[in-house]
């Protein structure tokens, strides 16, 4: 971990990367503390202001404080992107792992499978899921879960097939190691630092992704908040007061970035292959 | 090369296959009942009309005779009827391809003009003031939201330049100028993550490609810096680079989906997402199915341009 941290340390990119990420984190977890006024509070009087010292970020449409908003909104944001990630790591993963070890016609059947759903344009494999499930939140997490989990389990397989070669798991095979053990104990460690920062990456992604589909009305539902949702409603008002859609837009690439140079320092960290290359 | 690109058809057919396999189930995966459902929020539902469609669409067959029979009106080009207007869906969804493909493929050529000699500049200068101001835009670039560019993009024409066309969609036939200046913002704002993989890509592969032996022995024998540039490295540096494009279509086709709810462009995407709100499924099934092939089909040529490129692809 020490090490880890030195490594990280001498990879501005992915220091601020990981500044970045902290941020908009402690932002979303600690929300309710740090959030200036209630984010549903609606006040006509206060409506379509600028930043200001009673509201950092200004107001919205309805008098609604966007700083809170925008808070709240990204803590919305990171639990289906954490969700969803996590759902495909889950899942990705042990297709991939199980398709490596079994080979065959197991291996055959569960690839190509993952081939079809990456097919599809992402966008609209998520539209399509919305569509059968209903919009909202978590249905959000759940489809873009299912979207993402063929690249985990393409990036699971590779390795594993790999170590699946190997010597040491012949060797581990002929001692009696069964199934499930060899997967545990020899192959997964192996398989961890691609997926980490994959996971890393698609958080970044997903971020988008989800505020993408809040933009168009199928993610999260109003009245709660959602910087995708906040940006499509505040887009109507522009001309009177371009604050919303200015800073909500803003989170979102802030959330997104983060997570992005934070995946790519941790790959030029855990990928020795990569090391010492630009 | 031939083997490869049978290989490479009979794996389409077969994504085809699950794809429409995947786009059949959408509609009986929907909670309630298919009729309902198809008949949407139609107020004379009476039940010789629900029993009359339950029959036409052959609903009391086995599952497997309801894809066929289906999947055989696909291939007619039957898509189905679209709940709300009765139109043919394909009818629909053919009125309004050409729109989406429209910006697609105005965002990937300004993304290859914009990307290639960025990348080139980037890999000629590493290290310089250039190739880091590349790298810091292609990095911010890839997780740009290209929705929120588009809103500010919105503001500030309606702001600097309020006599110019930024919403809707009038056909290049009828008003080319007029056709050409409603895209410029669109496309604009979708290709920022194109030039930013793009460019990406292109400078690192470069890179590569420089350090190796024969770009060496190219520049002993006295070739021209531009030569080695144009004729040794860049056909090399391309074989990532095509692979790249392949995946960000993807994301394109996507951020096309998105920015026509913002500029009011009437593509595909708008049609869908209005779909979804109305409930209108078989439109929603359609459109996914009709670009998901597109999009499969770009891939496939992709890919053969890969081969073409570097005919190596048909060893491995």
């Amino acid at each position: 971990m020490r090490r880890f941290m030195i490594g990280l340390s001498r990879n501005p990119v992915g220091m601020i990367g990981l500044v970045l990420s902290l941020v908009v984190l402690i932002g979303a977890i600690f929300a309710p503390w740090l959030a200036s006024h209630d984010p549903l509070r609606q006040s006509i009087v206060e409506r379509f202001q600028g930043p200001s010292g009673a509201h950092l970020l200004g107001t919205d449409n309805f008098g609604r404080d966007a700083f809170s908003r925008i808070l709240y909104g990204t803590r919305t944001s990171l639990a289906v992107a954490f969700g969803s990630v996590g759902l495909a790591t889950l899942f990705g993963a042990t297709i991939g792992l199980l398709a490596a070890f079994y080979g065959g016609w197991t291996d055959r059947i569960l690839m190509r499978i993952m081939d079809v759903f990456l097919a599809f344009p992402i966008i609209l494999l998520a539209i399509g899921i919305l569509a059968v499930l209903g919009p909202g939140g978590q249905n959000t997490a759940l489809a873009i879960g299912i979207v993402y989990t063929p690249i985990f389990a393409r990036l699971a397989r590779g390795p594993a097939l790999s170590v699946l070669s190997w010597d040491y798991v012949a060797a581990a095979r002929a001692l009696g190691a069964n199934g499930p053990r060899i997967l545990a104990r020899h192959v997964t460690p192996n398989v961890m630092a691609p997926i980490l920062v994959q996971t890393t990456l698609s958080l970044s992604t997903a971020i988008l992704v989800e505020a993408s589909l809040s933009f168009l009305g199928l993610g999260t539902q109003p009245p709660a908040p959602s910087l995708g949702l906040m940006l499509s409603d505040s887009r109507d008002y522009m001309l009177i007061s371009p604050w919303v859609s200015i800073f909500s837009g803003l989170a979102i690439l802030t959330a997104s970035l983060g997570f992005n140079l934070f995946g790519d320092g941790l790959r030029d960290l855990l990928d020795p292959a990569l090391r010492g290359r630009a | 090369m031939t083997g490869y690109i049978v290989r490479r058809l009979a794996d389409l057919v077969f994504v085809l296959f699950g794809v429409s396999v995947l786009v059949f189930l959408m509609i009986r995966l929907i909670p309630g009942d298919a009729v309902d459902i198809l008949l949407g929020a139609n107020t004379d539902i009476t039940p010789e009309r629900v029993a009359a469609l339950r029959e036409r669409l052959g609903l009391d067959l086995p599952i497997h005779r309801q894809y066929l029979d289906w999947f055989a009106g696909v291939l007619r080009g039957d898509l189905g009827v679209s709940v709300w207007t009765g139109r043919p869906v394909t009818e629909e969804i053919v009125s309004r391809l050409p729109v989406t493909l429209e910006i697609t493929f105005l965002a990937l050529a300004f993304a290859l003009i914009v990307s290639f000699p960025l990348g080139i500049l980037a890999a000629r200068a590493r290290g310089g003031l250039g190739d880091v101001a590349v790298r810091l835009v292609s990095i911010v670039g890839l997780t740009l939201p290209s929705f929120w560019v588009g809103v500010l993009m919105l503001y500030a024409a309606s702001i600097w330049l309020p006599a110019w066309p930024t919403i809707g969609y009038v056909p290049f036939g009828e008003d080319p100028v007029g056709n050409l200046s409603r895209m410029v913002l669109p496309v604009l704002a979708v290709s920022f993550p194109m030039i930013a993989g793009l460019t990406r890509i292109l400078r690192s592969s470069l890179l590569e490609v420089l350090s190796l032996d024969y770009i060496r022995t190219a520049r002993s024998k006295g070739v021209s810096q531009r030569r080695v540039f144009s004729k040794h490295a860049l056909r090399n540096a391309m074989i990532p680079v095509i692979t790249v494009i392949g995946v960000q279509l993807g994301y394109l086709l996507s951020g096309v989906v998105v920015i026509e709810q913002v500029f009011a462009v009437p593509g595909l995407g708008r049609l869908a997402i209005g779909a979804i709100n109305e409930r209108n499924y078989p439109l929603v099934q359609g459109v996914i199915l009709v670009v998901t092939a597109v999009f499969v089909f770009i891939n496939l040529l992709v890919d053969l341009t890969y081969t073409w490129i570097d005919p190596r692809v048909e060893v491995a």
